[in-house]
């Protein structure tokens, strides 16, 4: 049984936008160049298996991609949260909608992640 | 019964972008955007870890991305995307206080300062930027 | 004696026709009746009145009560847009009666109904306790150590640069038009409202005050500042120009630290 104490995460709501302000200017910067990639050779081909192959192969595009999955999943999901929040509100409600979001970050951020690691390391 | 009469509008009144100006409908257009960039995002990371599976398996994924209405969706995300930074951006400065005019006094028909004509211009900059980034996809796409 | 010439009356040739008296026309007024401590129905009343090109909306809703039905719940006072008494959603955005002319709706139809996100408390009168809880939270009154009334003190000087500073949100006569009209406090009950946060922000612009950090502490929550998206309806419908989605975006600034 993990302690109460644990379970109780605060943080100032004008320090969840102020990450939420910067994931999003990090994001536009680096989706644009994730974009632009695609736009380097003709689209079809770089959807070719071994083009996209290539791309987690290359370490600092791959990297690249693991802090837009991070960047987006922190943002995607905050919005979600604040949106939610919104629509309803009690103690067990919001509790239940802030760890939820945080869940939902991890879980993305986890199975993206996996797609990042094992095709960079030719384990696909 | 108290919370009927608590008479709120609800999410009825909350999603309705009529009434009151062209901020009320780029508050409604950045809600979409970001929920449904939310939803593309998840369909995405999905989609590209069919590539662990193998050739056959990131091929069977392509039929199914990359047909007409597959496009349509990416050029629906493109100006979702392209909307939501652009008004994003707008929001984040208004929200520091700049742009949204100096206090001062009031003169009748008291038009409010912080909806002036340059955040108005920055809303539709913002749409007509993505409807040319959704024009210049669905051309890379379809002309593909 | 000195003699004073009088000037002979001169008859003046009238250039352009004098304006026709107005004349009244005939509107259909609905208005909603509910009467929540009774039963859970609300209903439209139609009422036929004439009105003239200067009629309010009020003045509509008081010829009913006068003449038609006097058991019309409305609440108003000053009739000159300074009370802030008779906010209501007319035509389906808020608006204060005593300011809106019939005349200005274009309309034969004039549908009135209580003022959305407030508890009803009889057809057109509605319940402003968490309006005023809300305000209250934000401590509107001058945060100082100092006084100015004590023997030995001077008053606490003040330009008018200082004074416009925040001046306009003091113009604010909690009339509750901005919270009807915000997308948020549609849906959430905890939102403290652009006319609290507006007020937050006058007082901290105010160079007498000295309780910034405490307010900002306030409004720092999860149903504070931060649930305001600047979709402007507040400043659209305020009838006095306080323009609070200013205010708002101001105050966020010191939290961003764009201001000091």
């Amino acid at each position: 049984m993990v302690p109460e104490y644990y379970l109780v995460i605060k943080m100032r709501e004008s320090i969840i936008m102020k990450i939420h302000y910067g994931t999003a200017l990090g994001a536009v910067a680096l989706v644009a160049v994730h974009i632009l990639m695609r736009l380097s050779q003709k689209f079809s081909d770089s959807l070719q298996y071994q083009n996209v192959l290539a791309n987690y192969h290359f370490l600092p595009y791959a990297l690249m991609l693991e802090v837009i999955l991070i960047l987006l999943s922190v943002h995607g999901f905050n919005g979600l949260r604040v949106i939610l929040l919104e629509l309803k509100q009690g103690v067990a409600y919001e509790r239940a909608i802030n760890y939820g979001s945080i869940v939902a970050m991890i879980v993305l951020v986890a199975y993206g992640s996996r797609t990042i690691l094992m095709a960079g390391m030719g384990l696909s | 019964m108290a919370e009927q009469f608590s008479n709120r509008e609800g999410i009825k009144g909350m999603t309705n972008p009529t009434r009151y100006g062209l901020h009320r409908v780029a508050y409604w257009l950045q809600r979409l955007s970001g929920l449904g960039l939310l939803a593309y995002l998840i369909g995405h990371i999905y989609e590209t870890s069919t590539i662990l599976n193998g050739k056959a398996a990131w091929n069977n994924m392509l039929s199914l991305t990359e047909t007409p209405g597959g496009h349509l969706v990416l050029v629906l995300v493109i100006g979702m995307c392209v909307f939501h930074t652009g008004n994003g951006i707008r929001l984040m400065i208004s929200e520091g206080g700049k742009g949204v005019g100096k206090p001062g006094q009031p003169e009748y028909p008291y038009r409010a300062s912080s909806l002036n004509s340059k955040q108005r211009l920055c809303i539709w900059v913002s749409i007509a930027l993505a409807a040319l980034a959704m024009m210049y996809g669905a051309g890379v796409l379809f002309g593909d | 004696m000195a003699t004073v010439e009088v000037p002979k009356e001169q008859k003046v040739e009238p250039t352009t026709p004098a304006p026709a008296p107005s004349k009244p026309k005939t509107i259909t007024l609905r208005i909603s009746r509910s009467n929540p401590s009774e039963n859970a129905e609300t209903k439209f009343e139609e009422f036929k009145i004439p009105v003239q090109k200067w009629t309010t909306v009020l003045e509509a809703i008081l010829y009913v009560k006068q003449s038609l039905d006097h058991s019309v719940a409305v609440r108003y006072s000053c009739r000159q847009a300074s009370c802030g008494s008779c906010g209501m959603k007319i035509n389906g955005k808020p608006r204060l009666a005593c300011y809106t002319k019939v005349s200005e709706l274009e309309s034969n139809v004039i549908t009135v109904e209580p003022m959305n996100n407030f508890p009803i408390i009889r057809d057109l009168a509605v319940d402003f306790k968490q309006l005023f809880s809300t305000h209250k939270k934000m401590k509107p009154f001058i945060i100082n150590e100092e006084s100015e009334v004590q023997p030995g003190t001077k008053e606490f000087i003040q330009t008018p640069e200082d004074l416009e500073k925040f001046l306009q949100f003091s113009y604010c006569i909690k009339c509750g038009l901005c919270n009807s009209a915000c997308p948020t406090m549609a849906t959430d009950k905890s939102f403290i409202g652009p006319q609290g946060l507006a007020q937050a922000y006058r007082y901290t612009a105010d160079n007498r005050d000295q309780g910034k950090n405490d307010r900002l502490k306030i409004v720092d929550q999860s149903h504070g500042i931060w649930r305001c998206h600047f979709a402007g309806s507040c400043s659209y419908v305020c009838p006095k120009g306080v323009d609070p989605a200013m205010a708002i975006q101001l105050l966020r600034g010191y939290m961003l630290g764009f201001r000091k």
